[in-house]
């Protein structure tokens, strides 16, 4: 690629860990989704854990609470080029929902739903060993209507179109499933540090 | 009695169905959309005193749907890259070029670059055109709201209405600050209600978008209902988007472009 005549780029100190084309967003947490914000009350809603599993499983917002809680505090990066450092969730480890459902031996890959409809898939390993949680938490307070609350799916090794807002449920599948920006043309797995951004990449 | 246990779904269930349609197929093969390509910017227009439209010329651009994305990149000497996603402009048959209309956002790396440093003759790199979703092929009533640059991608969906003579039933309302701010303000006709924010002429009210003016342009609905557009920055998003659902328009007819 060719240098674009006259562009410096903004003044930057080194930062390894800022994947790359990715920028930091600072304290900036830009909101993209496609859908419409829901009005969705602690109450109303569920987390299920169904396809390819002995024992499928709902559980409520209390139910979910009383699992052993857990907290994710690192980095998380976007595919439109921001990265947010040092963020703090709160929540459960998803390990915590997978366990009790038991998981079927040929289960390769997961599909991950929302209460809204949005759809993306997730090979199962980058579900499970603590990488992923169901967060509920923002810092000190509630996770934020139109950035997933009051529950979302946190994956943060992944970019976060992988971290299903809204989060409704997570089906287990024997193969891969693509999920609503995927079959848009973003790439299945989404690794910020391959830039594995869209399909092809 | 018995409990009857719900039965797990079986392997082969299908997902569960996305309540977002995808409209039509991108035009493009997604390993083009994968692809660097380099565009020689040949124009610059001015449109208010914060947005310009940019003019590249982009020989293997495989075509697009009004509504869609790029994404495109900058590098500086040291090898530093900055890469930014566009909203285009132009129509799909404006054949080998597509235009964009930047901002020009308060030390903002690349719309800064475009507005201070570029010029004719200038190249930079994009890929594309990117998602899908946010894509009107002109095949059903849209109604489209749009804020500052928030109106880009429904520009191209009123310009490809235009340019093919569509007859089904198209409306756009734009919002912007005042009316010097109003991005393509010579190109509005019959089919566009303008929103001032802040300053507006005599006689005309100042506010932002509210629920009467929206119940109004969902008024007289076509046959099949109408499919929505919402684009701006998340704060429009947010508050466009409740006012349509308020007004009975369906949540999954409803698609909505975040800038950030
Ligand atoms: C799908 C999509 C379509 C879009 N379409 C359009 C469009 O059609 N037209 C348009 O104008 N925009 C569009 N955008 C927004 C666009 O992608 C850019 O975000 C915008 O142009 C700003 O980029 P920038 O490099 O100029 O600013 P950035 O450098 O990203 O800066 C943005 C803000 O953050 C501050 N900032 C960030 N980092 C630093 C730092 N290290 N030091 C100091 N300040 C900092 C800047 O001062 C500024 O206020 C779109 C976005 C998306 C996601």
């Amino acid at each position: 690629m060719n240098v674009t005549r006259g562009f410096a780029g903004r003044p930057r100190v080194r930062n390894d860990g800022l994947p790359p084309g990715q920028y930091d967003a600072g304290d900036d947490w830009p909101v993209l989704s496609a859908e419409v914000t829901p009005e969705l009350a602690p109450a109303q809603w569920t987390f299920t854990v169904d396809g390819l599993v002995a024992e499928p499983r709902t559980w409520s917002w209390d139910e979910a609470h009383a699992l052993p809680p857990s907290a994710y505090e690192g980095d998380i990066h976007c595919v439109t080029s921001w990265s947010k450092f040092g963020v703090r969730f709160g929540g459960v480890s998803l390990d915590a929902f997978l366990g009790p459902v038991r998981p079927a031996a040929e289960t390769t890959h997961a599909l991950a739903y929302s209460h809204t409809g949005y759809t993306t898939n997730l090979p199962l390993a980058d579900l499970t060993g603590g990488r992923a949680w169901i967060v509920w938490e923002y810092g000190d307070g509630p996770l934020p209507a139109e950035h997933g609350g009051p529950a979302r799916l946190l994956v943060p090794h992944l970019y976060f179109w992988k971290s299903a807002k809204w989060i409704a449920g997570i089906r287990l599948l024997d193969h891969d499933e693509p999920g609503f920006w995927e079959q848009n043309g973003y790439h299945h797995r989404g690794n910020p540090w391959e830039e594995q951004r869209y399909s092809g990449d | 009695m018995t409990e009857t246990p719900t039965p797990p779904f079986p392997p082969t269930a299908p997902a569960p169905s996305t309540r977002f349609a995808v409209p039509g197929r991108i035009a493009v093969s997604d390993r083009t959309a994968a692809t660097w390509q380099r565009a020689t910017l040949t124009e610059v227009r001015r449109e208010t005193p914060h947005a310009s439209t940019f003019r590249f010329a982009v020989p293997r651009w495989e075509g697009h749907l009004p509504g869609q994305h790029l994404m495109l990149r900058l590098r500086a000497q040291d090898g530093y890259v900055a890469q930014r996603h566009y909203s285009i402009a132009s129509p799909p048959d404006d054949t080998g070029h597509v235009e964009l209309t930047l901002d020009h956002v308060d030390g903002g790396e690349v719309s800064g670059w475009f507005h201070t440093v570029a010029k004719p003759g200038d190249e930079v790199e994009l890929r594309g055109p990117l998602s899908g979703f946010f894509a009107w092929p002109g095949d059903r009533p849209a109604l489209l709201l749009g804020a500052g640059s928030g109106v880009v991608p429904l520009m191209s969906m009123v310009r490809h209405h235009r340019a093919r003579k569509l007859s089904v039933p198209l409306r756009l309302l734009v919002s912007a600050r005042g009316p010097e701010e109003l991005i393509y303000a010579s190109e509005y006709g019959p089919e566009t209600t303008t929103v001032f924010t802040r300053s507006a002429p005599p006689g005309t009210p100042v506010g932002r978008v509210s629920a009467a003016r929206v119940e109004r342009l969902l008024a007289d609905p076509p046959e099949g209902g109408w499919e929505a557009y919402v684009c701006g920055s998340n704060g429009f998003a947010e508050h466009a988007s409740r006012l349509l659902v308020g007004a009975g328009q369906p949540v999954d007819r409803i698609r909505i472009e975040r800038f950030g």
